[in-house]
């Protein structure tokens, strides 16, 4: 599989990264090379094969839904980019 | 003092032949003299490694010490601790102060341990040399022409290096045992499970698993007892007794059952490894092991497979990298998705955003089961030959990497030249099994690894077997001649 050019722009797109114009031919280039890699998988019949999720055959543990944290909300926005009244500040999303 | 193991460092400590502040002190002063070249740390921590030295003598005086009350270990820059920066190798959180810490760390602190300070790595643990860190490469102590082999590569380095006794990585396919392999130490991946992954930064939660890296294999059963064990705050941590690691270490391999699997002594291995391995194999049959070629028929599909696997879980784990929250935040976003899209595009290097879009394309609409699915069925062909070959041998040798450490720049344009470097760690992590690298010998310089692959939980025994090899061999005491 070759990837080109508006590929690449798309898949950008929905990871949400910006990728400069002169950078798109060489992440269409590595991209390719590595589903090339990648494509070695279609070699092998897998008809009736489980799909194995995780390395581990157990179920998912619950618990109580009890509250277990405390707030710690002045410590965890102390490192956010930009905060006003205990919000997290984003550019206006509503005109 | 820095040529010790732990196990001879905690004697002194308790002889009182030094105190923990001067062994800290020691360490702290050669990170200073030696680290300027190597830059296998992102941190140092000085006042708060000398904070917990004071304590730690404190403990010691007491007779109050554990095995590891005053030890110095570098902890990977991937494993959260609260108040000191944690950056993931990455850009993203240069500026990342961790509010909370690790359970690995916790258990660190708890154990009366001292944090000399946060190793460097590939970024987001994504790399198998070191340089897709945003810090710069780590160089291998060996040769500092050579990379130190990644993404635990700062963790190698120092261990080897003699700036730390010994350090954390963790291991999504390979990233602890093909350092160590590299850089001439002891380096174990536990089980998937045995040890919590919480506050360790995730790339790809169903792979990811924290080990020691060490100067031999007695201290790796050391720090795996205080890592190991159930955390609450880990659903998928299990719930399963820790022995202690270091009680069987003495036992004999007489009738040893070891596996050979063809498939990793084929085309691309490097002579001289195999000429390290085949000796070892030998030292072994000495002690009692009985040898057979066993096959792992669907070896050459793990990397392919990981390359699916690895990068669709590291695209919805990296989604929370927004520039919202925490880390980095491009400059006057004009909407929100400029905010996202400079802030990751900027934030993130060439690799992490190559695997974050490989991920993207194979989880999205109308590939997902061409890619995603499939590659979770040849997942289970490739865990279902490893239950097989257990059926017959008791533990799997090889090499831990096809060559030895290569040169900065050596793979090139192509990222798949570098995946192709970890052939034959991969596919534990895809099964999901535990595996040791340990020192097997030096070629042109540089040190080659012995990889020993276990069954699930079954750390106790591949301790075992590479304490026995290292009591009748000594590649583990070696080092590079600069540093010893």
């Amino acid at each position: 599989m070759s990837l080109e050019k508006a590929d690449v722009e798309k898949i950008a797109h929905l990871a949400r990264l910006q990728i400069s114009e002169q950078d798109v031919p060489e992440y269409a280039r590595d991209l390719s090379s590595i589903l090339a890699l990648v494509e070695q998988m279609g070699a092998v019949d897998t008809t009736g094969i489980t799909p194995m999720a995780h390395p581990l055959d157990i179920a998912q543990r619950l618990r109580a839904d009890e509250v277990t944290e405390e707030n710690q909300r002045e410590k965890f926005q102390a490192i956010a980019p930009a905060t006003e009244n205990h919000l997290f500040l984003v550019p206006k999303v509503i005109e | 003092m820095h040529n010790k193991t732990i196990s001879e460092l905690a004697q002194g400590l308790r002889d009182k032949a030094f105190s923990s502040v001067e062994l800290t002190q020691h360490y702290l002063d050669r990170i200073q003299q030696f680290d300027g070249d190597l830059n296998s740390f992102i941190t140092v921590t000085p006042e708060l490694a000398l904070a917990q030295a004071r304590a730690a003598d404190e403990q010691l005086a007491a007779g109050n010490a554990t095995a590891l009350t005053g030890i110095p270990l570098a902890q990977k820059d991937i494993f959260c601790t609260d108040g000191v920066r944690t950056s993931c190798g990455s850009k993203m959180l240069d500026n990342f102060i961790a509010p909370y810490s690790a359970t690995v760390i916790e258990k660190f602190n708890s154990a009366g341990s001292v944090m000399l300070g946060k190793t460097n790595m590939d970024e987001f643990a994504m790399g198998s040399s070191n340089e897709t860190s945003f810090y710069g490469a780590v160089k291998n102590p060996w040769d500092l022409d050579a990379v130190p082999g990644g993404s635990s590569g700062g963790s190698a380095a120092c261990v080897a290096a003699r700036m730390a006794p010994a350090s954390t990585g963790t291991d999504t396919g390979g990233s602890i045992r093909q350092p160590a392999a590299l850089c001439g130490i002891t380096g174990l991946k536990p089980t998937y499970g045995r040890i919590s992954r919480y506050g360790m930064i995730a790339f790809a939660s169903s792979l990811d698993q924290a080990g020691p890296m060490t100067r031999d294999a007695k201290d790796a059963a050391i720090m795996l007892n205080t890592m190991a064990g159930f955390d609450a705050r880990d659903s998928t941590c299990l719930d399963k007794p820790v022995p202690d690691y270091t009680a069987n270490l003495d036992n004999s391999l007489q009738g040893l059952k070891i596996g050979l699997p063809k498939e990793y002594f084929g085309e691309g291995l490097d002579s001289g490894v195999a000429t390290a391995i085949e000796a070892a194999i030998k030292e072994y049959e000495k002690l009692g092991a009985t040898v057979k070629e066993i096959s792992l028929p669907n070896t050459s599909l793990a990397v392919p497979t990981y390359y699916v696997i690895a990068p669709a879980e590291c695209s919805s784990n990296l989604s929370r990298m927004d520039g919202v929250r925490f880390g980095y935040r491009c400059e006057n976003p004009v909407d929100l998705e400029d905010l996202y899209k400079r802030s990751r595009g900027e934030g993130f290097g060439d690799e992490v955003k190559r695997r974050i879009m490989v991920g993207t394309y194979a989880l999205s609409a109308g590939y997902y089961d061409a890619y995603y699915l499939k590659a979770q069925q040849i997942r289970q062909l490739i865990s279902d030959d490893f239950k097989k070959a257990f059926e017959e041998v008791d533990v799997i040798m090889g090499p831990t990497t096809p060559e030895p450490a290569f040169n900065f720049g050596e793979k090139g344009e192509d990222p798949v030249s570098m995946y192709l470097s970890d052939i034959y760690t991969i596919a534990v992590n895809l099964a999901g099994l535990p595996g040791i690298s340990v020192p097997a010998g030096v070629v042109n310089g540089r040190p080659a690894g012995l990889q020993i692959i276990g069954n699930y939980f079954d750390e106790a025994r591949l301790l075992n077997v590479a304490h026995q090899y290292q009591q009748v061999t000594e590649w583990h005491q070696q080092g590079p001649a600069r540093y010893l």
